[in-house]
Parts: structure tokens; C-alpha cells; sequence
């Protein structure tokens, strides 16, 4: 039988607001195990949360990037269950009325769009985290990430390839990313993805039985352990096996994903609204500063790079690609350089440099007015673009005024047309195979003698001109 | 120098070491030679902090030398309920679970009573987790009524109660989730508010049901309650249900008198499960407020009936929240013998927590599972917003409420103890406040035949602790008799 996948996704989003979502302790994954800690998020007897109004501006932040409708009215829930790194035994989350609900987001996938349908975006306290790397039999729970605000992001169940899961993925990361709500970092646990996914015969209008996977570091593990579970899925069906609906783990190693299944259907969290919290309640002009609030967003951006500054798809896409790239070129624009050549040398030689340093345009020195200006020099002729290229290194790396620096270096092109034409005869002397190849109506010849003339000037001659003259004196002879 | 300074009320003692008359030493050094004398008979402290309670008095003492203001409490001894967190000593809730707790931090009101001048002297007993009503469920001890010492001081602040009563200290905090101020200070013959829901910071109170909680003062008189609250009340920036509302002058408004204002007397109060002793005390009380101006006015409280279902659907299903922290991971008991984590948290809450505590836990954990939460808690929301809904209405007929606070005066030990459905009948007139968010005190109104105090509950509207006050006072000086000392105190 043929089966087709459904596949939806929750996404634990860490919102990187300054204090935690409770209390005053530092959000700050990096700090030593237990040191931000307070009687609050340690879930001592007597304390009582407050929540932190960052998280609830974040979190409207992205309710609405993702098109979502932002309740007037919420409430905080408790959730209950009995772990070691949930200092309450119960996290305060949001049941039945989450902040933000039915959006969507619309994301590519081999060139045609589809639309994701947002269920549902909550805010929720993040729990300690159990290590058993000690030794001697004990496990240490580190608090410092109990009470770290966290967005829940709901989608439907609208997926239906491992692809469609990664486009979506990639696409909610950029809007993170843009609004600068999380550090986004799937190895430290600031964005954790759980795809659950079930199979049905093709047509079928009703949904099969599905697994959630959890554990899953990085956006390609999502879309193997997708890949996976679909196959395993189908294979259990075909050999009249039922699917059980479990949570599993990706197991990244063997590239399978593994049950999980500890009493899970046991659970009943009791859920009742917490006392010690005022309902969430959203007025008109409060939802309206946070919109007005929002930059522009990444297809949106792509849009207009596409449309107004008539970039090509792939550059568009490139320079848009994070916020800080995308600003970068802006700003390049803006400063007056063209847009297609700014493209170009973000997209080409000061990503490619960046990437050897592996590094991002958040540490290039050259800022966008530099770019313009040194866009500017290799345009009214100063230097060329091959000087520009050997520039470029030094001054991502320090800095600086391109113009001054060309003037100090004396890197200022040569455009002597008597020094390029004595120039020009030494070079037909030299390599009279090319020129003959030339004379023969090869004309393609003449640019490997562009490029000695090039060599022998070290960079500075104007190119343009240095083409003209051989190319004169070839034919004239 | 009086070697009676532990009988004055906390405005007296505070005037007479401003005045010079005394200082805050001479009235420490009183009340810790007072309760050397009667603690023995009454019971009532978990933790007498007497060396930080004279270092204390001392510094209040250099302050006022030194020409400072030390607070409108200066120098005046209190002694709190032992589910307030403190810095010193411990704090234990009178539980094996936290028997060695030691918090890390001051609640709200401590730092409040801190500010205003007052020496700590030290942690009184309760009903373990502040549930019970006579004192009895304490892991630790039993407090004795000081009244009579084969009688239960009342619950769940019975020690703060018999502390008062047995002057052990000037004033007492407590804590009321269903009457546990206003019960054991009508038993023990002394006044005792809960403010309205959100008048007092709940930061650093234990919790026991959030919605309901409240901590409020206990006191020798009118005057005295009307100082403390103001000390103690206010928006905290830590207890997000904590009211942003400026705190009226009490001591102000308390002389306003009550000629005019309407006290309504609800029906439903005034029945024939209600002791004739009680209602005989409860209409002296009521005449001699009309001799002082007051209009009496009959009210309907229709939903009354069903206050004390709703209110231990609603308390024991938060109990089993906010008592699901204590799992022997991080701090309380923890049982020695666990094999694996689901030993610990069996054994560690078998073990370090007492019956009454997991039956209301085992109820709240009932009514909130899944398939019996629309039947139990939210129709029991619904219900509670109903029950709010018949004081609103009540309020438009009259300014306060006046009902007794309980149908009886203080049971002899062990005689409610076989049967947990008729101890929580004894909450019956006092549940109602807290599910509505109202305020509501108990004051003395004279001494049933068999020498028990009586007391007269005064109910009143949201945030209108004033009128409170302001009947009190007037009752106080209506020259209506009063108890006098009780004959442990
Ligand atoms: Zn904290």
C-alpha cells in the first residue's frame, strides 16, 4: 500500500530576555552550574512568581511574526509532575489559553510555497537540567536553567515530507532569529525541535497513530529522524504490526530513533490555572507597540531586495539570509553603493573571507560605508578590481578608509596610456604564441595578456585600458 | 520600670518607650521572663529567639538615644506564626518535613515588621501546614488554650492565638486560609483580622492555598490592629496578587464611629445549629453597637451552604500543588533508605508529612485529576463566584457584616479529632470570607457560661479593612465588658 506522512512540529524556543521568566536571576547559559539561583526559581517554601513582561513582549513578538492572533486574555497554568529537575514538581505553562494561536507561516519548498498553520505559541518556564556525568553513582541537577522564559511553538499537523519539516524549521529560525528573541543554539538547548509524526494510507482523510521524537540536536537530525521514523513506520504497517503511539529518541549515532516509553501514558498533569499569577491581559495599544516593534521581516526583506533593488533570487536569498547580513547590505546600499555589486562582494569575497575565519558579518571591520566607498574607487577608476580583492582581507579584518589606504599604499591605478602602450609591445614581445593565437581571430587570447600586463603592473593598471591598447596594437600590425 | 509590660497593647508599649517612660530592653526582658512563667502551661512558641530578641531591643534602644525614628512598632515584642519564613532560626510549619528548615530569606512581613521597629521574639506552633482547626494536627506540640487548658486553642494559628491570649507577646502574626486567624481568636478571647485578598504581601508565607491565603495580625485591641495592618499591608513588587492600592491611616479612621453605617446579619448565620451561649453574646454585642449609632439590617447570604464544600475542593487542590515541592531533592526531609527517585519522593512525603496533611493532599490531587476536574474544581469555581457574587449584593444593603465566628466556643482536646467531616463544620462562618477575598476579623464579645470567649466576626467589603477597624473600635468603647486577662495569661 502506498502511505503518505503527516508531521507536526513543537518547537522549545529559550527567549533570551536578560533576567529569567519568574525571578531576577541571569538567563545565561553559560554561567557555572547552580550560580544563577534564587529561593524563587529553587522553588523554596513561601516564594511566589512574577512574571517578566520581556518574556510576554517577545513572545508577542514572534505570536505575530507568525501571523498568530494575540488572546486579550491568558492565564498561566500549573502543570505537575514529579522529576528532579522541576523544582515546583509542577511548571507554570499555559493550558487551554495560550498568548498567541492560530497563525501560520509560509515557507518554501522546492521553489513552491506552502503554508504551515500555527496552532498554537505559549509561554512556559524551562526546567533545571539533570547531569549524571559526576560520577559515583550521583546525578547533580543544575538550576541555573529553571525559570529560563520558554516559547512553545504548536504547529498543525500540515507537514508531510522530511523536507517540508526542515524548510519549516529553517524559515522559524530566521524569524527567531530577526526579532533576536533567542540565541537559537540547538546544542546548548535554546531551541529544541520535536517533530511528532504518524502514516496513513494515501487518501485517507484520517490521521494514523503517531510517535514523537525527542532528542533531536540539529535541524538535519530532525529531517533523518523524520526520514526514519516514516520508514519505520510504514514498515510496521506493511507487515501488519500497529504503530504505538510512544514518545522515542533520536539516537544520532545509529541513526535510529529508540522507545522511550517510562509510564508515560500514565501521566496526568492536572493542570489548574496557578493562583499565584494575574491572567495575561493584552489591550489593543499594547499589541500595537509590539507590532509597530518588529523589524522587517525575512520575506519580506527578500522581497523587497528582489523587487526594488532587482537582485536574483540566489542573492536575495543570500544577503537575507540573517538580519545582520541583510542590515550590512542595507547599509551598503544606502551609502550610496550599487545594490548588485554590493551583493556581489557581500555574497562573494567577504562571505568566502569571513568563512575561512570562521566567522559572521558581525565581525567584519569593513563597515557598509566602506564597502560603498571602496565599491566607489574600483568605479571612477581609481583602482581595480583586482587590487580592490587584495585590499579586502585587511580591511575586514582592521578596518579602515579605503581611499586613504589606496592613497598610502600607492595602489592608486595606473591609467598612463605611454607607459601602458611601451608596457603593451613588451608583452607581444614575450608571448608571441598568444597574440599570434589573437591575430588568428582568437580574441578570447587577448585576456591572458590582460593578465600579464596585470602581473607586471602588480594589480595597479587600469584593466579596461591595458585591454584597449593591446587589442589596438594587435591590430594595427 | 512595671514588672507588667507584657500586659500592655502594642500602641501602649510602643508610646511609653518613645516617652522614655521604658525601654525596649525593660519590655523584652518583661515578656521573656513572661514566658518562662506561662510557656510551660500554654505551649504556644516552636522557637523562642531570646538572645537576637535582646540584641535587637538593644539596637531600637541606641536608635532612639541616637535621636532616630526606629518605626511606628518601635521597640514592640511580636512573635509570629511558624510559616513565615525568617532568616533566623528556622522555619518548619510545624512539620517533621521541614523540622530543619532553615530558609534563606525574610518574608515580606518580616522585612515589613523589621522596618517598623518591632523585636521578633520568636516562632509559634500551628496545625502542621496551617491545616486544622484546633491546634491538634502540630508535628511538634500542643498549644493549650489559656482560657482553659483542656481546651484547644483553635486553628490553624492556635499558637499565635494563645501567644496573644497568654500575653507571650504585644501582637502575633498568623495566617487565615478558612478561619485560621478569626477561629482560635474568637477561642482564645482575642482580636484578629484577615485582610482582604491581596492586602497583605503573601511573599514568604508557605503556602497552603494561594487563592485563599492571607496574613493577618492578632491583637489586644482595635487601636492595635489599625497600627499593625498599616505596618504590614502594601502593594510588593513580589507578590504579583498583591494589591497596588494606597493603605488608608487606620488609626485615623477608627475614631470615625458607627452611627449611621449599616451592619447586615445574614440569615443564614443565625441558625439553630448555632450554640445558645454564643448567640446570647453574639446579640449583646450587636445591641450595644446599636446603642452606639448603628443601624442593624437583616441580609441573604442564599449560596452559604455551599461554602464549605467549595472550600475544601478549592484549598486541598491547591494544597496538593503547592505541596508537591517537598520531595526530599532540595531541602526537608528525606528519607534515609530510598533505592530510586520514586522511593524518595513515597517514603520521603510518608514519612515527613502528617495525616491531615496527605489526606487534603490526596483530596486536592483527586478533584484535579483528569475526569474529575470539571466535576470537582471547576464547578467548585463556579460555585465560588457565586459566593462572591452574594456578598457584592449583600454590600449594596448594608457597610459590614456581623455573624459569630464560630458556632461554638473552643472544644476540649480530642473531641473533634475522630471525625474530619464535623472539625471542618467548625470553619462553617469564616470560609466564606476567604473564597469571596474579603476582609473579616473576630473580636471578643464576652465569655460563654462555661467561662470560653466568644467571638463576633465582622465581615466587610474589598479593601475596606477601615470599617472593620472602625466597628471594632466603637464596640470597644461602647462599654460593653470586657474579658479580661485570661487566667493562663
Ligand atoms: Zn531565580
Amino acid at each position: 500500500m502506498e502511505y503518505e506522512p503527516v508531521i507536526g512540529l513543537e518547537v522549545h524556543v529559550e527567549i533570551n530576555s536578560r533576567s529569567k521568566v519568574f525571578c531576577a536571576c541571569l538567563n545565561n547559559f553559560h554561567s557555572p552550574p547552580n550560580s544563577n539561583v534564587c529561593p524563587v526559581c529553587l522553588g523554596m517554601p513561601g516564594v511566589l512568581p512574577v512574571l517578566n513582561v520581556a518574556m510576554v513582549d517577545a513572545s508577542m513578538a514572534v505570536g505575530l511574526a507568525l501571523n498568530c492572533t494575540i488572546s486579550r486574555w491568558s492565564k498561566m497554568d500549573r502543570k505537575h509532575y514529579f522529576y528532579p529537575d522541576l523544582a515546583k514538581s509542577y511548571q507554570i505553562s499555559q493550558y487551554d489559553l495560550p498568548l498567541c494561536h492560530d497563525g501560520y507561516l509560509d515557507i518554501e519548498v522546492d521553489g513552491a510555497s506552502k503554508r504551515v498553520g500555527i496552532t498554537r505559541a505559549h509561554m512556559e518556564e524551562d526546567t533545571a537540567r539533570n547531569t549524571h556525568t559526576i560520577g559515583g553513582g550521583i546525578s547533580g541537577v543544575d538550576f541555573n536553567r529553571c525559570g529560563v522564559p520558554l516559547l512553545e511553538i504548536v504547529t498543525e499537523p500540515d507537514i508531510f515530507s522530511a523536507d517540508e519539516a526542515f524548510a519549516y524549521l529553517t524559515a522559524l529560525k530566521q524569524i527567531l532569529e530577526y526579532l533576536n528573541v533567542s540565541d537559537c543554539n540547538m546544542e546548548e538547548g535554546s531551541l529544541r525541535a520535536e517533530p511528532n509524526i504518524s502514516v496513513r494510507p494515501k487518501g485517507s482523510t484520517t490521521l494514523g497513530v503517531k510517535t514523537e521524537v525527542k532528542n533531536v540536536a540539529s535541524f538535519s537530525g530532525v529531517r533523518k529522524a523524520i526520514e526514519f521514523e516514516i520508514k519505520r513506520q510504514v514498515k510496521a504497517l506493511d507487515s501488519g504490526e500497529a504503530v504505538v503511539q510512544e514518545t522515542r529518541g533520536w539516537d544520532a549515532d545509529r541513526g535510529i530513533t529508540v522507545s522511550q516509553r517510562v509510564k508515560e501514558s500514565a501521566h496526568d498533569y492536572r493542570y489548574f490555572p496557578d493562583p499565584d499569577l494575574m491572567p495575561v491581559v493584552v489591550d489593543d495599544a499594547w499589541e500595537e507597540r509590539i507590532r509597530q516593534s518588529l523589524p522587517e521581516l525575512p520575506q519580506a526583506r527578500k522581497r523587497r531586495f528582489r523587487e526594488d533593488l532587482d537582485l536574483s533570487e540566489y542573492d536575495a536569498g543570500v544577503v537575507g539570509m540573517t538580519k545582520d547580513l541583510a542590515d550590512y547590505f542595507d547599509a551598503a546600499v544606502v551609502a550610496g553603493a550599487p545594490a548588485k555589486q554590493a551583493a556581489n562582494w557581500i555574497t562573494g569575497e567577504i562571505l568566502a573571507t569571513l568563512a575561512e575565519r570562521k566567522s559572521d558579518i558581525t565581525a567584519c571591520k569593513m563597515k557598509p560605508e566602506a564597502l560603498a566607498s571602496m565599491i566607489g574607487l574600483i568605479g571612477d577608476g581609481t583602482i581595480s578590481g583586482t587590487i580592490a580583492k587584495e585590499l579586502l582581507p585587511d580591511l575586514i579584518e582592521s578596518g579602515g578608509d579605503p581611499k586613504a589606504i589606496v592613497e598610502e599604499r600607492g595602489l592608486v591605478q595606473i591609467s598612463d596610456s605611454a607607459e601602458l602602450e611601451e608596457l603593451a609591445q613588451a608583452i607581444i614581445r614575450d608571448h608571441p604564441g598568444p597574440a599570434q593565437e589573437f591575430r588568428d581571430g582568437n580574441k578570447k587570447a587577448i585576456g591572458f595578456l590582460v593578465g600579464q600586463a596585470m602581473k607586471a603592473t602588480k594589480g595597479k593598471g587600469n584593466p579596461k585600458l591595458i585591454n584597449q591598447i593591446l587589442t589596438d596594437a594587435l591590430s594595427q600590425e | 520600670m512595671s514588672a507588667e509590660l507584657f500586659r500592655l497593647s502594642a500602641h501602649e508599649t510602643t508610646a511609653r518607650i518613645r516617652s522614655g517612660d521604658t525601654n525596649a530592653r525593660e519590655v523584652t526582658e518583661s515578656y521573656l521572663a513572661h514566658i518562662e512563667s506561662v510557656e510551660p502551661k500554654v505551649d504556644a512558641y516552636l522557637d523562642v529567639w531570646r538572645e537576637p530578641a535582646r540584641a535587637r531591643a538593644e539596637a531600637i534602644d541606641a536608635a532612639i538615644a541616637a535621636g532616630q525614628n526606629p518605626g511606628p512598632l518601635a521597640g514592640v515584642p511580636v512573635a509570629i506564626k511558624d510559616n513565615l519564613c525568617t532568616r533566623e532560626g528556622r522555619t518548619t510549619c510545624a512539620s517533621k518535613m521541614l523540622e530543619n528548615f532553615e530558609s534563606p530569606y525574610d518574608a515580606t512581613v518580616v522585612e515589613k515588621l523589621d522596618a517598623a521597629g518591632a523585636v521578633l521574639l520568636g516562632k509559634l506552633n500551628l496545625d502542621e501546614f496551617a491545616m486544622g482547626s484546633t491546634n491538634e494536627n502540630s508535628a511538634v506540640k500542643v498549644t493549650r488554650n489559656p482560657w482553659d487548658s483542656d481546651r484547644v486553642p483553635g486553628g490553624s494559628s492556635g499558637g499565635a492565638a494563645a501567644c496573644l491570649a497568654a500575653n507571650e507577646a504585644a501582637f502575633t502574626l498568623g495566617s487565615d486560609t478558612g478561619g485560621s486567624i478569626r477561629l482560635p481568636a474568637s477561642f482564645c478571647g482575642c482580636l484578629g483580622m484577615k485582610p482582604t485578598y491581596g492586602r497583605v504581601s503573601r511573599y514568604g508565607l508557605v503556602a497552603f492555598a494561594s487563592s485563599l491565603d492571607q496574613i493577618g495580625p492578632f491583637t489586644k485591641d482595635a487601636e492595635d490592629l489599625a497600627l499593625i495592618l498599616a505596618a504590614i499591608a502594601g502593594k510588593d513588587p513580589r507578590d504579583a496578587t498583591s494589591a497596588d492600592l494606597p493603605v488608608p491611616d487606620y488609626s485615623s479612621t477608627m475614631r470615625d464611629g458607627v452611627s449611621g453605617s449599616r451592619i447586615g446579619l445574614p440569615k443564614e448565620y443565625f441558625t439553630d445549629a448555632l450554640d445558645g451561649e454564643v448567640g446570647k453574646q453574639v446579640d449583646a454585642a450587636l445591641q450595644a453597637l446599636k446603642g452606639e449609632g448603628a443601624e442593624l439590617v437583616e441580609i441573604s447570604l442564599p449560596h452559604t451552604e455551599y461554602a464549605i464544600a467549595v472550600y475544601y475542593i478549592i484549598c486541598t487542590a491547591e494544597a496538593s500543588s503547592n505541596l508537591a515541592r517537598f520531595d526530599g531533592v532540595r531541602y526537608g526531609y528525606r528519607h534515609p533508605d530510598a533505592a530510586s527517585v520514586e522511593d524518595l519522593y513515597r517514603l520521603s512525603k510518608s514519612e515527613g508529612f502528617g495525616l491531615e496533611v496527605q489526606r487534603r493532599i490526596l483530596l486536592g490531587t483527586y478533584v484535579l485529576s483528569s475526569g474529575y476536574y470539571d466535576a470537582y474544581y471547576l464547578k467548585a469555581q463556579k460555585a465560588r463566584g457565586l459566593l462572591r457574587r452574594d456578598f457584592d449584593e449583600a454590600f449594596t444593603r448594608c457597610d459590614v457584616i456581623a455573624t459569630p465566628t464560630s458556632p461554638t466556643t473552643a472544644y476540649k482536646f480530642g473531641e473533634k479529632m475522630d471525625d474530619p467531616l464535623q472539625m471542618y463544620l467548625g470553619d462553617i462562618f469564616t470560609t466564606s470570607a476567604n473564597l469571596a477575598g474579603i476582609p473579616g476579623l473576630s473580636m471578643p464579645c464576652g465569655l460563654a457560661s462555661n467561662g470560653m470567649p466568644v467571638g463576633l466576626q465582622l465581615l466587610g467589603k474589598p479593601f475596606d479593612e477601615a470599617a472593620l477597624i472602625r466597628t471594632a473600635y466603637a464596640y470597644e468603647k461602647s462599654g460593653a465588658p470586657t474579658l479580661g486577662p485570661a487566667p493562663l495569661g
